[in-house]
Formats: C-alpha cells, structure tokens, sequence
C-alpha cells in the first residue's frame, strides 16, 4: 500500500489557448481521504478525470495506483469514479442499476450493495429518475462501493445537496471508508466538509497547485502574525509569507513555515483551515478573487 | 457509551476535539474506567468524521494513559480524571466569578474580559 493513489509530474491540460491544469506535479499517499478545493473553474475536474482516464493529458504523466488510468479492465476496477451531479440512468430502476453494476464489475459485492440498500432504505423498484438528489448520491456511492474499488474519486458529491442530505451522504462515506481498506478523492468547495471528512489537502486555484499536504501538518504550519509596521520585514528563513496586509500603523501576515520546526515570533497566531485555504486563493487571483462559498447556514 | 460532536468553526483540529469531549467526560464523572469508548466505525458513521481522525484520537488518549485498546473488543478507559480535579473546579470558579466581578466593576466590557483571559492564557502557556 505504499503505491502513492495519484502520482502527477508536470501534468498539463490544455483546451486550445486555455489552461486548465497547469504543471502539477503531487504525490498522493494511499489510505487518504483527499479534500481538493478551489473555486469553479480551477481545474479541480480536469485533474479528476485525468485521473479517472477520461481524458488524455496535454503533456506531462499521472499515475494511479501505480498504473496508466484506465490502462486496461483490471485498471478500470480498481478504481471508481462518481461524476459530477451524480449521473444515473433515469429510466432504469435502483435494482437494474445494481444489477448492470453486477455484469460490468469483475469484483462486484453484491451484499454490500444490498446490505447499503437496505440501510439507506432506498426502493429498489423506484426509477432512478424519481430519486431526490441525495438518493441518487447514496446509489452513486453503493454503485461506487459495490465495485469493491482501491480508489474512489468524487466530483463534487455534496454540492448539490441540501445540508441533511449531504450529512447523511458523508455518514455513509466514511462508514464504508472504516470498513474497507479504500482511498479516497473527493474535490468540494465546502471548507467544513473538506475539514470534517478529510486528512489531506490539494489547494487548486488559476490551473496551479497552490500547496498540498496532511492538513495537520499544514494548519500546523500556517501562521497568522500581527505586529507593528516595520517590525516583520525581516523573517527567519523558511518561512514563507503568502499574504501580507498592511496599514500605517501595523502589518498582518499569513505565513507557511516550511522549516518543520515550531515559529517561534512574538505575535504568531494558528490560522483555521478556512482561511488558510483563502489566502491562498485570494493570492492565486488577485483581490478581486470570488469567496468561497461557506458552509450553507 | 458518550456521543462525540464536532464544532467546524472553533479553530480547534477535529481529533483535538474528540480528545477533548473525551477527556471532559472524565472530569465530569460521564466516563469511567472500564468503560468502553465507541468504535470507529460508530464515532465516523454518527459525527462523519474522518476514521483516522478517530484514531489518531484514540492514539493520543493512549498516550495520555486515559485509555488502552483491547484487540478485537475496542477501546476502554483506564483512568479518570474526576475526584481531586473535580473538587479543585468548586473553589477555582468561585475565585473566577470573584475576579470576573472585580473585572466588571473596573468597567471592563465582556469582549475585554475574554480577550484578558486569552492573552494572559496564551502568554503564560508559552512561558516555560
């Protein structure tokens, strides 16, 4: 298990003169569950679908599990991918899609998928059109998890749902997560799911990574440092600063210490993850960058 | 059996928390040794947490010598923190409502009076 699930080097995706992913390179350990954050259109679904072997990359590799995505059948079990919106068959019933996942999948477990069925109470006699969002998304993950997968990527799971539903679907998640040995990626622009569910972090913003890691090791090493003006000018080595805001009196920092040791400057403060990843989205595009959405109230 | 909840907002990491829940239901006498903390997959499927964050939970209750897991069966207190503590909180929030009331009476505003609190917090827990 020490295969990295995703592995990029200089990954690139261009669509004529646009970039959509630019130049990343990540190394994604295995038994994960990957938060991917940015804004729309920050390339956090071309990175997906590269991944899920969708599509081709322009230049540059990626790897997972070890393998070409979507090499081959053996390749294309071990890894399952839920698309954006959670698409299903409208026309086809619960039961016919458990029954099409059973013919299609080589490692289909069909007392799981049954056993899932039962506990979200999904009808399996109900068309699959008929479903409420957060049904479709409790199929797609049964569908999903059924495939007994190594991997599993998530477009935008949650963003669609209503706050109970996504509760309840996130529920579901990490409980197959407990049961089974499964990594997992899933992109959000929802800060306090990404901080609920998730170990690890990809900031994705203007087609770039803007950093990635254990998201302990991050907020750890994420500072906030308020003093008077002048008095931060010069900082330890290592310690780079990601934002800095200034009035005539004092000077506000954000700071990633890269040292791996404990910053030891009067007036560093922790910063939360949210703002963490906010700062680095307002550097990425400039003052005029949208917010994020926050957690639906 | 406790219930553990997460508060997004709070600043403080999500295992902290449940270290945290657990250890304040020591204190408080909710939890005692022998008894049994939930499973993972229980903690995850109710809070929808992270596994690892659970464990790395549990990991650091160990460490603290609160709790011991027993393989096969889960995770069981094996130490309180209520008794002397407990006592201890009776007298210690007397002389806090005494200092919150001379704090008042100094005209000190609620807002002034945490943010007194937390920098003296702050400035002695960083003194050796």
């Amino acid at each position: 298990m020490n295969t990295p699930v995703i592995a990029t080097n200089a990954l690139t995706k261009r669509y004529g003169p646009h970039a959509a992913l630019t130049d990343v390179t990540l190394d994604i350990p295995a038994g994960r569950i990957v938060g991917l954050v940015g804004p729309n259109g920050a390339g956090k679904s071309t990175l997906l679908a590269l991944a899920a072997g969708l599509i081709r990359p322009t230049s540059g590799t990626v790897e997972v599990l070890g393998n070409r995505p979507a090499a081959d059948a053996e390749q294309l079990a071990r890894v399952g991918f839920v698309a954006q919106d959670t698409p299903v068959y409208a026309q086809l019933t619960v039961a016919d899609h458990l029954k099409l996942g059973e013919k299609l999948n080589p490692r289909w477990d069909p007392g799981l998928a049954e056993e899932r069925l039962r506990q979200t109470g999904l009808d399996p006699a109900k068309k699959a059109g008929r479903l409420s969002g957060g049904q479709r998304a409790q199929l797609a993950l049964t569908l999903a998890a059924a495939k007994r997968p190594e991997l599993l990527i998530f477009d935008e799971p949650v963003a669609a749902l209503d706050p109970l539903a996504r509760r309840s679907f996130l529920q579901s998640l990490m409980e197959f997560v407990a049961d089974m040995d499964v990594s997992v990626v899933l992109s959000s622009h929802l800060i306090a799911d990404v901080e609920r569910v998730c170990d690890h972090l990809v900031i994705l913003a203007e087609s770039r990574v803007q950093v990635a890691g254990e998201i302990d090791d991050l907020t750890a090493a994420h500072h906030r440092i308020v003093g008077p003006r002048g008095s931060l000018d010069e900082l330890p080595a290592g310690v780079q600063v990601i934002a800095a805001e200034h009035t005539p009196r004092q000077s506000t920092l954000v700071v990633h210490d890269t040292t791996g040791g404990r910053l030891d400057l009067p007036g560093a403060e922790p910063i939360g993850l949210e703002d963490m990843v906010l700062t680095y989205l307002h550097r990425a595009e400039g003052p005029a960058a949208p917010i994020l959405q926050e957690t639906a109230r | 059996m406790i219930d553990f909840h997460l508060e997004p907002r709070s600043g403080v990491a999500p295992y902290m928390q449940l270290v945290h829940q657990v250890q304040q239901a020591l204190r408080l006498g909710m939890l005692t040794v022998g008894d049994q903390l939930p499973t993972v997959k229980q903690v995850v499927a109710k809070v929808a947490i992270n596994p690892n964050t659970v464990l790395k939970a549990y990991r650091e209750l160990e460490r603290q010598g609160l709790v011991a897991p027993k393989p096969g069966r889960g995770t069981f207190v094996t130490a309180t923190l209520a008794g002397d503590d407990l006592d201890a909180h009776a007298a210690l929030r007397a002389g806090l409502d005494q200092w919150i009331a001379r704090a008042r009476a100094a005209g000190l505003a609620d807002d002034a009076i945490r943010a007194l609190f937390d920098t003296t917090m702050r400035r002695t827990a960083q003194e050796p």
